[in-house]
């Protein structure tokens, strides 16, 4: 495992600086990340956690560039992958970067692939896009070859169509396609929601298996902290498009403070090595990101509210890279 | 969470009661559609053919509808007494196009109707029960509809004897298998829908659940094709009457106003503009009436 | 006594020309009046399938569902439609299982219309607002339609719906797997206080074995439409005996630091039971399969207190 001291002389692999993306809806504006910041180094995963609507999946499609073109865009923030501002590059850029140097695994494997193409003629497809180094078709083959062993099915199985593959199977694809260009940044969006766990653990495994054998580095988007807990170096937590905490795996999952959201979603987990009667819920609802809250985004919903969380934005904690944003831990702080 | 204080549920229950009786079903569709200005000029331009056609006789007399007068030929619109102009005969456009109206929007929109009614049914039936009795209604009405419209109608006709009720009911046949496909398609998938099997477990009997559940959900396609389709059927019952079937001159009616001026179309446009502006106006009004409707009935695209 | 009890219920789906899917295969469930039973199982597992079956949804291939002590599979429609109302299902999707063109009041009320549960519309529109506020719904969403409101407010109408005709046994199909985490909680909870009020009895499907921990008197762990183990829910997580429990629970990842252990994953995937052939079902997964798991059907077999587990491993 990797350890989360981040090197100051190496670059790492992405810095978002300050990111905002916002949806101009025909009702309003729905702020949909705000402010956002978080690095990966190399080779490092970091969990990105949150409910429905936290903004997980709009801070992807950012870094990607793949918000909307109508409605979605990002007044501010910097997106740096590897020293380079994504945000300033031209869509024909952007195409040669996503794919070959930043992939994506989408949630549902059952409709990211399309069914009327071979398995192989998929996988094969998406290293011809990125064929720089002009390959002929024979190398590109073995290439297909080598990545479905690489992901643990036979290559003899290349001509088969998506439906002749299970769920976990087409993950497996899906997987292999991500990695088909090695790109050096993955984004998994909830990779193994939609899979039974005895198959999602086949496929963690399998992911945390290539991910030490290529190096790559990964933000692994899921609403599960057992997941997260299993596969990640770094956690970010993010309420109603701000990240409300982020340190290190050890420091959200064994460490002592922490922000009210996350002490909620660890007390509404039902849990299989504790006995509880009774789940704790996190009072009321998501708000509504038309709508957001004034002052800390969670007030509403928080129980140790306070006066001063009701307007202006909280006062920012950071120990050693852990970063909370509750005003609560800054008055222990100063007191 | 969410247990309010009983005097705030008591409070709440009398400003609910009023709410609740406020809210009619169809006076809520009928708010919905009045906020949308292009379906309520839709229902205007419809409402005024439709006075139109109900006071013609106080408009305009039927005898200068079909009196023919060879000296008044081709009189250009805008002249005294003839506000249209005249066509071939003599015989005044406006009147021939106030008393057409009668005929041409019961084959129209009779057809159409007729069809939804029966196809709607069928087609429900078809789709919601699946099985033996969905490919036996849809085998049979591909069997049908593999006959061009034309040879099926002109068929029927013949075999009926030329009327317009039998054309409209030819031309009802002829349009049932489409409907029972447009409607099958949509109720299928409405049928796979989780609240459909929610209402079988509260004990909904299945004639409620295709009423109440499929039919709402499936309404917004076949609403759409219906509008669509009343123009195409006042022109194809014209073709009818073109070939000596259906409405027999002089009885004036659209379509085969359109038929009989086509020969002087160049030299005489307006004989063939006006009974074509009707049918045009016709259909879009009905056309954007038939789109309100729709978002009226979606509570998703509610305000 | 039990208030639901199968026997050898059967469900096969003809998928083609002397082809069948043994969705349900002779499974033998017993609840006792205010329990809960909770079925676990992966997808494809015939858990579901049970829940209709259980509902009269869809019809059984063969076996016995006794309510009451009556057999509801032979028992007249007059009958059987004075048993449904006793009988009730939340299902999972709060998104698909309500008619979109349908306001609060409408859904909630749909039962009690379809019934004739009250007299006129002041009785009903009471009765509308009473269950609103069992489930925790204010009132204020009474002409709402479900598209303007999240998961966890429409799963509370499902779960109004499924009350409304205060029945005595409710099927829950995956009632929480569509929700957050936070609202998971919500829901499960308000599920439980409504079992201790109505004297409810429950019971529970779902794929996720850590959810069913908390709300289960007995687990009933299903494979490829047959039970495998059952047990008291407290002996099943002490000592679960059959090697797909084990597996099952050691793959669900706890929000605890550290690695998925390599050694305990199950290799291959969940098959259709099409036409299967005898013996263990789990066999071609089982890491301690044994020739003798392919040789012959592998019976339910009492290990003591209400332990029962289908391996050859145990008992016998």
């Amino acid at each position: 495992m990797l350890k989360k001291t981040l090197d100051k002389n190496t670059v790492p692999v992405l810095d978002v600086r300050n990111l905002e993306a916002v949806y101009q809806m025909d009702e309003g504006v729905v702020r949909a990340v705000n402010d956002v910041s978080f690095t990966i180094a190399e080779g490092e995963t970091m969990g990105l956690v949150g409910e429905t609507g936290a903004g997980k999946t709009t801070t992807a499609f950012s870094i990607l560039r793949l918000l909307p073109e109508r409605t979605g865009r990002i007044p501010r923030g910097e997106i740096f992958y590897k020293g380079e501002n994504l945000l300033k590059k031209t869509p024909d850029e952007m195409r040669i970067i996503r794919g070959s140097c930043i992939s994506m695994i989408f949630q549902d494997p059952m409709t990211a692939l399309n069914p009327i193409l071979t398995v192989g003629d998929q996988i094969l497809e998406s290293l011809e896009i990125h064929n720089i180094e002009n390959k002929t078709k024979k190398e590109l083959e073995s290439r297909v070859d080598e990545l479905m062993t690489l992901v643990g099915i036979s290559p003899a199985r290349k001509n088969e169509y998506p439906h002749q593959f299970s769920g976990g199977m087409k993950q497996r694809i899906v997987i292999a396609i991500a990695l088909a260009c090695e790109p050096l940044l993955l984004i998994a969006d909830e990779p193994t929601t939609a899979l039974d766990v005895t198959i999602q653990a086949q496929v963690l495994v399998l992911m945390e298996e290539l991910k030490g054998r290529l190096g790559t580095s990964m933000i692994m988007i899921s609403h599960d902290l057992g997941v997260v807990a299993k596969t990640c170096d770094s956690v970010a937590i993010m309420y109603a498009g701000e990240i409300v905490e982020y340190g290190t795996a050890k420091d959200i999952f064994e460490g002592k403070v922490h922000h009210p959201y996350t002490l909620g979603l660890f007390q509404a987990i039902p849990r299989l090595d504790e006995d509880t009667l009774r789940l704790r819920p996190i009072n009321g609802l998501m708000p509504d990101p038309s709508d957001l809250p004034s002052g800390c985004k969670f007030h509403p919903r928080c129980v140790d509210c306070m006066d001063e969380c009701r307007d202006g934005k909280p006062y920012p904690y950071n120990q050693n890279g852990h970063r909370i944003l509750c005003n609560l831990l800054q008055r222990e702080k100063r007191v | 969470m969410g247990t309010a204080t009983m005097a705030d549920i008591d409070l709440k229950k009398i400003d609910l009661k009023k709410k609740l009786k406020k809210k009619g079903h169809s006076q809520e569709i009928w708010r919905r559609f009045k906020k949308n200005r292009t379906a309520m000029v839709g229902m205007f331009i419809f409402v005024f053919i439709l006075l139109v056609m109900i006071f013609a006789d106080a408009i305009v007399s039927y005898d200068t509808a079909v009196t023919q007068k060879i000296s008044n030929r081709f009189i250009p619109p805008g002249s005294a007494g003839h506000l249209f102009g005249t066509d071939n005969f003599g015989r005044d456009i406006l009147a021939r196009i106030v008393h057409g109206s009668r005929n041409s929007l019961l084959m129209g929109i009779g057809a159409v109707v007729i069809g939804i009614v029966i196809g709607g049914l069928l087609g429900s039936i078809a789709g919601f029960y699946g099985g033996g009795i969905d490919s036996f209604i849809v085998r049979t009405m591909d069997t049908v509809m593999c006959i061009p419209l034309m040879l099926l109608v002109l068929s029927i006709v013949a075999a009926l004897g030329a009327s317009l009720v039998n054309v409209l009911i030819a031309m009802m046949i002829a349009n049932v298998p489409h409907y029972i496909r447009i409607v099958r398609a949509a109720v299928l998938s409405v049928a796979g829908q989780d609240y459909i099997e929610a209402a079988r477990a509260c004990g909904t009997p299945n004639f409620l659940i295709i009423l109440k559940h499929v039919i709402p959900n499936a309404i917004g396609p076949i609403i759409v094709q219906a509008t669509m389709a009343v123009g195409t059927m006042i022109i194809h019952a014209a073709g009818i009457s073109f070939l000596g079937m259906g409405i027999q001159p002089p009885t004036p009616e659209w379509g085969a106003m359109l038929n009989e001026a086509k020969n002087y179309m160049v030299d005489y446009p307006y004989t063939v503009i006006f009974p074509g502006l009707s049918i045009g106006l016709t259909a879009l009004s009905l056309n954007l009436m038939g789109d309100g409707l729709r978002d009226a009935l979606d509570p998703k695209l509610r305000d | 006594m039990s208030m639901l009890r199968t026997v050898n219920l059967k469900k096969y789906f003809k998928i083609g020309k002397n082809r069948f899917l043994h969705a349900v295969d002779g499974v033998n469930v017993e609840i006792d009046a205010g329990s809960t039973l909770g079925v676990v199982g992966e997808s494809g597992c015939g858990k579901s399938t049970m829940g209709r079956l259980v509902m009269g949804l869809l019809p059984a291939t063969s076996g016995e569902i006794f309510y009451d002590g009556v057999d509801i599979l032979r028992c007249t429609k007059a009958e059987l439609a004075e048993r449904r109302r006793k009988m009730q299902i939340i299902f999972q999707d709060p998104y698909s299982s309500l008619n979109p063109r349908m306001s609060v009041f409408e859904l909630i009320s749909e039962p009690l219309v379809m019934n004739r549960a009250c007299a006129n519309k002041k009785e009903q529109l009471a009765r509308v607002i009473e269950l609103m506020e069992i489930v925790g719904l204010a009132g204020r969403f009474i002409n709402s339609y479900p598209h303007e409101m999240d998961g966890g407010r429409r799963q509370r109408i499902g779960v109004a719906r499924a009350i409304a005709l205060r029945p005595e046994f409710i099927v829950c199909d995956e009632p929480v797997s569509a929700l957050d985490v936070s609202i998971q909680a919500q829901i499960l909870n308000l599920l439980m206080d409504m079992q201790d009020e109505m004297k409810l009895t429950y019971m529970f499907i779902t794929h996720d074995l850590s959810v069913v921990k908390h709300i289960s008197d007995e687990i009933m762990v299903m494979y490829l439409g047959q039970c495998v183990e059952r047990a008291r829910s407290k002996e099943l997580f002490k000592n679960p005996l059959h090697p797909y429990t084990q597996a099952l629970l050691s793959a669900i990842p706890q929000p605890v630091l550290g690695k998925l252990r390599h050694d305990k994953l199950l290799r291959g995937e969940v098959t259709d039971p099409i036409d299967p052939e005898p013996g263990c079902r789990f066999a071609k997964r089982c890491n301690v399969m044994k020739p003798e798991c392919i040789e012959h059907d592998i019976a339910l077999q009492d290990v003591g207190s209400g332990h029962f587990v289908a391996c050859v491993l145990c008992g016998g």
